[in-house]
């Protein structure tokens, strides 16, 4: 193999000198940088290395679903922030989903009141900054809900207050367990009536509607393996006392305003995003089916709804992705997600450096991950071209 | 066997009609938009109840038993069953200016006065000529003597006093047009002919794009003091610019991309086939058709920047949000922050409003543009 | 003439002020073959499209086969299972394969077995000389046979009346031809076809009548012969001054 000349007058040549150069100057630069730290460090007496991660972090945090105590690692305290972070996150994905669906439907009803109300939202909320809406959000309920100790009290034996909501929540048995097997039981039912549905369908012409069956199908499961289970009804009741509303299932105001406003400002880009989809198909497609004899229903569900979902599904999920990060601002009114924690700990013992390249690290595999399935849902459903 | 030839009968008669009258006008209109189906009947029913029980309440607690002067006294006796604007009209000074001294106010409403008043005339692309640039440097400059003082008889005033919506003004346009030549940058090396280049810039927009936009201002507020050499005459407000720069130069660099891969590959080739190098064939040919297809994208970046500097109070920097936080800060009036946040969220709502429209406008407008040239030429 | 099988009878219609279908009386017999012509803006297609009801019109009535088109969705789908369509755009479906977008209908308006429907699909791609294309998607085929695949899917639901809305206006000059004789076939099997087209050629040698329209008016209808050679109207004489090569 020839190598290739290293001179100015031919392109390769030209090519490799420029490469060459860059990437000398990068390596300089981050020379440069790496010892501007070290001198800074060493200046400030702050020690680098991901050894903190393994020392007690010592403060303490409000709430999550990890069991962390202030004696636990830096680990841990970090571990317990993500799983704040993905458990605000989720819930505020499926209910913006949810809302924004609902409302980008609605800017194309035919009804004007529905429309202008869809629109109106729409024009609101995109302009207005999450920070404002969380900030707002989170001083009414701190501000105007009663204190704890004299909790607003909601039918089904739930309390609000500035404690936050608390809500019964079932006490652990093992009917429940039986219940969560009889899920899966139950969608695997409905699969097999589907299954039974579609082959009789492609024997005869004709097959049952089986939509709702399928649906009773899957809901039937857990009900089932809860009665067989003993029906085990006992619940943990929120109590109000002295000390503000104890035991049930708690959510904090904080948790409260933060899943507020990211639901109620992405179900607004969603709402866009399902409207353009909708919109993206072309009239010809409804009339071509149309000529055929599917009814508008049919027209829907066989051809626009498939079409518009390809359109819809790659900006929903850069959605998702944006309302994960947008979690984030989590650290403006206190809860404890990922990017708090990371604050917290920073703070505590100056390692800032290592502490956001745990936050990088962290939402860049998020993204990753989600790209790489978006990736082979696209090459799943991508419209094939000449 | 066909019809005898000739045989349109009508062909004789006048020229066209109106249609026929449709039964009455506003009842069929209401017919087809209101009552179209059972569930539309019901929709019509649902928002007329639900407007009627919040409309009366609101416009009286907004406008009717609203205080309006800054009587604290007034707004306590009032129990929250009227707004107190009063709120707005004492601190509306800290919420606008931040802590800027207080009788040097009319140096930032002056500053921020020529900003807008340059945004406005860029705005047509009519303006869009070589003295626009000398026209936001003089512009620049004022804004910074204006601000800062120190010559001219004004008093220096340092960045940390800044605030308000002259510091949301100058973090959103310092970001953004800053970012512009970084994007473009990042944009052309993403598309270069040099491997090692374009995933140096892929791997930078990723990793940017990855990460919430409060890491990078962690960054700029933790970080950069200790990465960058210490003699560096960056203050506070300084290194937010640089990062708010660094992160919107990655999707600039996106939007840019946007706009080179919407030109036709033909544009490349004629250049490339007169002989220009690839220098004279961007700068030439290939960027100014490209950002010209982009600038609505460039208005919307815009639009989300204003509202992304808000994210600024978390790290201490009093803007429009901070400063209105700050203003809550005071015990007293602490308890009439929902007329605040309506009053901040107004002010967010009818810039971004405004400039959504402009963008829409434009898009519209560029589209006949980009759509008529052949015809031109 | 053979028994009617579309008849309109002094039928209007607007589109909000403008009069786009005047007074329109036309009979179709079974088994016929009508060319419809005019400039633009004539009103062909919108006539056309009323047949099977993609536009709605306002006054008189129009019987297809037996059944009058009104407000009632149950006779426009009766309708609808009875004429086939083949439209300027294609208008295949784009996510479906070529088979699938020719059974899609055949199952599920049809509801028929998936062998039968699979089975009779095949036949009409294969009358359209596009059988082997079957399992590629629409994107991956040429205008001319996007257009042959609509034409199988509109056949395979044995319509009794098959419409062409421009069928080959939006095609490569080189592909004009393969759709044509598409049609040419189907006319020799006896098919009653209504046809919007500027293709003259067509005309002369399949139409058994030329109707020719003009903002909104049926000017003038007579066999190919007879309109080609001594058209009545200064307006058709216009018309096919321009469209006629000299």
């Amino acid at each position: 193999m020839p190598l290739p000349s290293v001179s100015w007058s031919s392109r390769s040549g030209r090519a490799l000198i420029v490469q060459g150069a860059l990437l000398a100057l990068l390596i300089l630069a981050g020379a440069a940088l790496w010892r501007n730290t070290q001198g800074a460090l060493a200046a400030r007496q702050i020690r680098s290395g991901f050894s903190f991660l393994s020392e007690p972090a010592g403060f303490d945090i409000g709430e999550g679903p990890v069991p962390y105590t202030p004696r636990d690692s830096y680990l841990v305290a970090f571990a317990a922030g993500l799983a704040n972070t993905l458990r605000v996150s989720a819930l505020g994905i499926v209910l913006a989903t949810v809302l924004g669906t609902l409302i980008g439907v609605g800017r194309l009803s035919r009804n004007v009141l529905v429309r202008a109300g869809c629109t109106a939202y729409v024009e609101v909320l995109r302009n207005v900054p999450l920070v404002i809406l969380l900030f707002g959000t989170y001083l009414v309920l701190t501000e105007f809900l009663p204190e704890a100790t004299e909790p607003i009290s909601l039918p089904g034996s739930a309390f609000l207050s500035k404690g936050g909501l608390h809500a019964p929540r079932p006490l652990w048995a093992a009917g429940w367990g039986a219940a969560l097997l009889g899920l899966p039981l139950g969608g695997a039912a409905a699969w097999l009536l589907a299954r039974w549905a579609r082959a009789r369908r492609a024997r005869t012409g004709r097959g049952p509607a089986v939509g709702w069956a399928g649906l009773g199908l899957v809901l039937a499961g857990p009900v089932v393996g809860w009665l067989l289970g003993g029906a085990p009804r006992g619940l943990e009741l929120p109590e109000p006392g002295p000390f503000g509303v104890a035991g049930g299932l708690s959510l904090t105001p904080e948790f409260l305003a933060l899943l507020t406003g990211l639901t109620l400002s992405a179900a607004a880009s969603i709402a866009e995003i399902v409207r353009s989809g909708l919109l993206a198909v072309s009239h010809g497609q409804a009339e071509a089916a149309g000529a055929l004899g599917l009814r508008p229903r049919q027209t829907t569900r066989l051809v626009l709804l498939p079409q518009a979902l390809r359109v819809i599904i790659p900006p929903l999920t850069s959605q998702f992705l944006n309302l994960t990060k947008n979690s984030s601002l989590a650290v403006a009114i206190g809860y404890p997600d990922l990017v708090s924690i990371a604050n917290t700990a920073m703070n505590q013992n100056g390692q800032a450096l290592e502490c956001i390249l745990v936050i990088m690290a962290v939402y860049l595999s998020v993204n990753l991950v989600t790209a790489l399935l978006m990736n082979l849902y696209e090459r799943r459903v991508a419209l094939v071209e000449r | 066997m066909p019809t005898p030839a000739g045989a349109a009968g009508h062909s004789e008669l006048g020229g066209p009609r109106l249609p026929p009258e449709r039964p009455g006008g506003a009842w069929a209109w209401a017919r087809r938009n209101l009552f179209a189906s059972a569930w539309s009947t019901l929709a019509t029913v649902g928002a007329v109840s639900a407007a009627a029980l919040v409309l009366p309440a609101t416009v009286r607690w907004t406008l009717l038993d609203a205080v309006w002067r800054p009587d604290y006294q007034a707004c306590r006796a009032l129990d929250y069953r009227g707004a107190c604007w009063g709120m707005v009209a004492e601190k509306h000074r800290l919420i606008l200016f931040g802590r800027f001294p207080n009788a040097e106010h009319w140096r930032p409403l002056v500053a921020t006065l020529l900003v807008v008043l340059a945004l406005l005339v860029s705005g047509h692309p009519r303006a869009w000529r070589r003295w626009l640039l000398g026209l936001w440097a003089t512009v620049a400059a004022a804004f910074f003597v204006l601000m800062r003082g120190g010559v001219l008889g004004l008093s220096p005033v340092g960045s940390e006093q800044w605030g308000g919506f002259p510091l949301t003004v100058l973090l959103t346009l310092a970001g953004v047009g800053a970012s512009i030549p970084l994007g473009v940058g990042l944009a052309l090396a993403r598309r270069s002919g040099l491997p090692l280049l374009r995933a140096g810039a892929r791997l930078y927009i990723e990793l940017v794009r990855g990460v919430p936009l409060i890491t990078v201002l962690f960054v700029a507020t933790f970080v950069f003091p200790l990465v960058l050499p210490q003699g560096m005459p960056l203050d506070a407000l300084g290194r937010i610019v640089l990062a708010i720069t660094l992160f919107q130069a990655a999707y600039m660099a996106e939007v840019v991309r946007g706009g080179l891969q919407a030109l036709p590959r033909g544009q490349l080739e004629a250049a490339e086939s007169l002989g220009l190098g690839w220098w004279q064939t961007q700068r030439k040919v290939i960027l100014p058709q490209a950002l010209v297809l982009v600038i609505p994208s460039f208005v919307n970046s815009l639009l989300s920047t204003f509202m992304d500097t808000s994210l600024v109070t978390v790290v201490s920097m009093y803007d429009l949000t901070g400063a209105l936080r700050l203003a809550l800060g005071d015990a007293q009036w602490r308890n009439f922050f929902i007329e605040g946040y309506l009053f901040v969220g107004t002010i967010y709502l009818v810039c971004c409003f405004g400039l959504s429209r402009y963008s829409h406008w434009l898009e519209a407008r560029l589209g006949r543009w980009a759509r008529q040239e052949p015809s031109r030429a | 003439m053979s028994e009617p099988i579309i008849t309109f009878r002094g039928v209007n219609k607007w589109f909000g002020k403008f009069h786009v279908l005047r007074d329109i009386d036309l009979v179709v017999g079974k088994g016929e073959r009508i060319v419809v012509c005019g400039p633009s803006g004539s009103g062909k297609s919108t006539l056309i499209r009323c047949v099977n009801r993609l536009e709605e019109h306002q006054e008189g009535t129009i019987v297809v086969d037996g059944v009058e088109l009104t407000e009632d969705l149950r006779s426009v789908e009766t309708v609808r299972r009875e004429v086939g369509m083949v439209f300027q755009q294609f208008n295949l479906f784009p996510h479906l394969t070529v088979l699938e977008n020719v059974t899609l209908a055949l199952l599920h308006v049809l509801e028929l077995p998936h062998a039968e429907a699979e089975a009779r699909a095949r036949q009409q791609l294969e009358r359209v000389h596009i059988g082997d294309q079957a399992r590629k998607y629409p994107g991956q085929l040429s205008g001319g046979q996007q257009q042959r695949v609509a034409i199988a899917r509109a056949l395979a639901m044995q319509p009794r009346v098959m419409l062409f809305d421009e069928p080959t206006s939006a095609l490569d000059p080189e592909m004009v031809k393969e759709v044509l004789d598409a049609m040419l076939e189907l006319a020799q099997g006896g098919m009653t076809m209504v046809v919007v087209t500027h293709e003259m050629g067509f005309a002369r040698s399949v139409a058994d009548r030329v109707v020719f329209m003009d903002q909104g008016r049926i000017l003038e209808q007579a066999p190919p012969a007879e309109f080609f050679a001594t058209p009545r109207q200064d307006r058709t004489r216009d018309f096919l001054a321009k469209v006629l090569p000299r």
